[in-house]
């Protein structure tokens, strides 16, 4: 059974159609990229995953289980999610950032230090070090860093990924990718990821799932994606050029 | 004589403190909850904002007249001078209080719902802390401008500082008169520093 399910999904917002039947599926432990230009409708299917935007019509499945039929905050509590702009908390430390969602589902505080350590070293960001620290004190990547830690906090089986390293520099990103791929090896997560970045997605993902104008084009793995056919995976394999 | 007005001036001024300080203690209780409440409620907000904009317009001594009349809440003393400078406070506190909520980075809302956090958790983990500074900016421009209109009680029997300016100014004496206007301007320096230093404290967190 596929982690998460989309079937013959439309959203709409307003009168304005952003997605329009989408079908797709994730397999657990795959990380399906959603590749598409800006306003192809690829946050809107992250947030119909997690329940902070529901179908026009349609359904999205999680576990097996339509998001309607979820609690609202379990769903969220259930997948880890990593938006662009971070959206750390400004007025808590890093350790309180990473630590939040263990925090509201009511762990000891001693196992919430300990978790929060071991993420903290996990995302290579020595804990004596950064736990202590506001968000502001630190750099760009450094915060996307804890983004990412604080999503895998509560081990959620399914993170979402919201163009993550979208506003960082070249070398860092290039790092972070290389950190995501460690992360996806050593814990098997399944992973929605976003991005308008085709070189992203062919390194990232195991099937790239192309959005134009709010429909699926196509979806391959990153070989077969390379000979799309498509007009619009064509035009995204121009940039490659 | 000399420590007669002494005796007077303390006297007079714990009344005008008390005055002060049960009038924001009522506006408080009463301006951030409506304020939260109004977050979500942009059609209530312009009703609300409109009917205490004008509330503002009204010369202070013109709406202590107009409550003199109102049963319960009305007659010469101090609970009409105590609800006329509720409702004068209450207009900045409420508005700082959503335009506060309001002005939180979105991102990080979004990352708070995101989170799964409640609404409830939403708001006190994260919108009113980091809104924090800007409500005490209103509670602050609030406390000092009903320090300086709480000296109008005196003229329908509310006591305070008052007191001394009124009968100051019908017998054209200006010691009084600064014996009244003196401890208001030094209690309003007081309150403005200290609330000042509460919204640095609170915004370097």
């Amino acid at each position: 059974m596929p982690l998460v399910e989309f079937r013959d999904v439309c959203y709409e917002i307003s009168g304005k159609r952003i997605l329009s039947g989408v079908n797709l599926s994730v397999e657990a432990g795959e990380t399906l990229v959603l590749l598409g230009r800006s306003g192809s409708g690829k946050s809107t299917a992250l947030k119909l995953t997690n329940g902070m935007l529901f179908p026009t019509s349609g359904q999205v499945l999680v576990d097996g289980r339509s998001t309607r039929d979820w609690d609202p905050i379990k769903l969220k509590r259930h997948i880890g999610y990593v938006i662009q702009d971070v959206g750390l908390f400004p007025h808590f430390t890093v350790a309180g950032n990473v630590g939040l969602v263990p925090r509201l589902e009511g762990w000891k505080n001693a196992d919430i230090e300990t978790r929060v350590d071991q993420l903290l070293a996990t995302v290579g960001m020595p804990a004596a070090e950064f736990r202590a620290r506001y968000p502001r004190q630190l750099s760009g990547g450094q915060r996307q860093r804890i983004g990412v830690a604080r999503a895998l906090a509560a081990d959620p089986p399914v993170l979402l990924f919201d163009e993550p390293f979208g506003a960082l520099d070249p070398v860092t990103r290039l790092e972070l990718q290389q950190q995501f791929l460690e992360l996806r090896r050593d814990f098997r997560k399944t992973s929605i990821f976003v991005t308008h970045d085709v070189r992203e997605a062919l390194k990232l993902g195991s099937r790239i799932a192309l959005l134009a104008s709010g429909s699926v084009e196509i979806v391959a793995e990153p070989a077969a994606f390379e000979r799309a056919e498509t007009a619009e995976a064509r035009a995204f394999l121009a940039v490659l050029a | 004589m000399r420590s007669d007005l002494t005796a007077d001036i303390v006297h007079l001024t714990l009344e005008h403190l008390s005055l002060v300080g049960i009038s924001m203690a009522f506006a408080i209780l009463i301006g951030v909850p409506l304020g939260i409440f109004l977050v979500r409620r942009p059609r209530a907000r312009s009703w609300i904002l409109g009917v205490s904009s004008v509330v503002q317009t009204i010369p202070s001594l013109a709406l202590f007249g107009f409550l003199i009349p109102i049963p319960l809440i009305g007659g010469i003393g101090k609970q009409t001078v105590i609800v006329a400078l509720v409702l004068y406070a209450i207009l900045p506190i409420l508005r700082n209080t959503f335009v506060g909520i309001l002005g939180v980075d979105a991102a990080v809302c979004d990352s708070a719902i995101a989170m799964g956090m409640t609404e409830g958790q939403l708001l006190r983990q994260v919108q009113l802390p980091l809104a924090a500074r800007t409500i005490i900016a209103g509670i602050r421009v609030a406390t000092v401008t009903t320090i300086g209109t709480a000296t109008i009680a005196a003229a329908i029997g509310g006591g305070g500082l008052g007191v001394f300016i009124f009968r100051g100014v019908a017998s054209v004496d200006t010691a009084q008169i600064l014996a009244g206007a003196i401890p208001a301007a030094v209690i309003a320096l007081v309150a403005d520093g200290g609330l000042g230093w509460l919204e640095r404290k609170v915004s370097a967190a």
